[in-house]
């Protein structure tokens, strides 16, 4: 494949914003994210290699400058690991003493069926917007950037037993809204 | 035998890294007594494969 023409570029820019604003949540520093990927893309172009698409070259771009972004925030705002007790609580809150689900999972029936209705992605966005600040920061960097645990591990500065445990309450919360806003209620 | 709540925490592993032989075979056997686990792992591969979708622009919107 050829070098990226400007056209080319600006074509992936509503993906670019998309995947910015699921891990930094919010508009502004999603955007410099995007507009600094662009920038080197362009200024980079003539480095292309032509292996792999447009889309996974700029989507490599993109991450490393949001992991700048990140890097940036938490030297203004660090994550304190005062929060590991309250995210361990958190899931607790979800469980009997004895270890039982406080409402168990229902059945989502087919839910592959949702992902082509438009007004299921509202509440999954929404859904995601609602997860708790840092469990989300974690979460994406796991399932939207694919990063490896140690590379989480690393980059934040937490041990692997508080990784698992804040990426489980990210999870929990994520499925508990999906399940009472979408599968649970009338939209099904 | 293992409790919903580490079970739900194993599941969750289980999205990173493959779990050890006794961590499988107790998950298993929960499994197949307690629909509710067997609900939330569904729901955990599908909540990985919906967001991948939303984020790659493959979603209905």
């Amino acid at each position: 494949m050829s070098a990226p023409s400007n056209q080319d570029l600006q074509q992936y820019r509503s993906y670019l914003l998309r995947y910015a604003l699921l891990q930094l949540r919010d508009h502004d520093l999603a955007e410099d994210a995007v507009q600094e990927t662009l920038l080197a893309a362009l200024e980079g172009r003539a480095q292309f290699s032509g292996r792999s698409s447009h889309k996974t070259w700029l989507t490599g771009i993109l991450k490393h400058k949001i992991i700048d972004v990140m890097r940036r925030k938490s030297r203004e705002r660090p994550l304190t690991s005062g929060d590991d007790q309250s995210e361990a609580d958190a899931i607790d809150t979800l469980f009997k003493a004895d270890g039982h689900w406080q409402r168990f999972p229902a059945s989502w029936g087919n839910p592959e069926q949702s992902l082509e209705n438009k007004k299921f992605w509202e509440i999954f966005e929404l859904c995601s917007q609602l997860m708790p600040a840092r469990a989300a920061r974690v979460f994406m960097m796991r399932e939207v950037m694919e990063l490896t645990t140690g590379e989480i591990c690393k980059e934040l500065a937490i041990t692997p037993t508080n990784l698992w445990v804040i990426l489980h309450r990210a999870r929990l919360s994520l499925r508990e809204c999906l399940e009472i806003k979408w599968f649970g209620g009338a939209a099904k | 035998m293992l409790s919903c709540k580490e079970v739900s925490v194993l599941l969750s592993q289980a999205q990173e890294q493959p779990l050890g032989l006794r961590e499988q075979l107790g998950l298993r056997l929960h499994l197949v007594l307690c629909q509710g686990c067997a609900n939330f792992r569904r729901q955990l591969d599908f909540m990985r494969a919906a967001i991948r979708r939303y984020r790659d622009g493959d979603a209905a919107h």
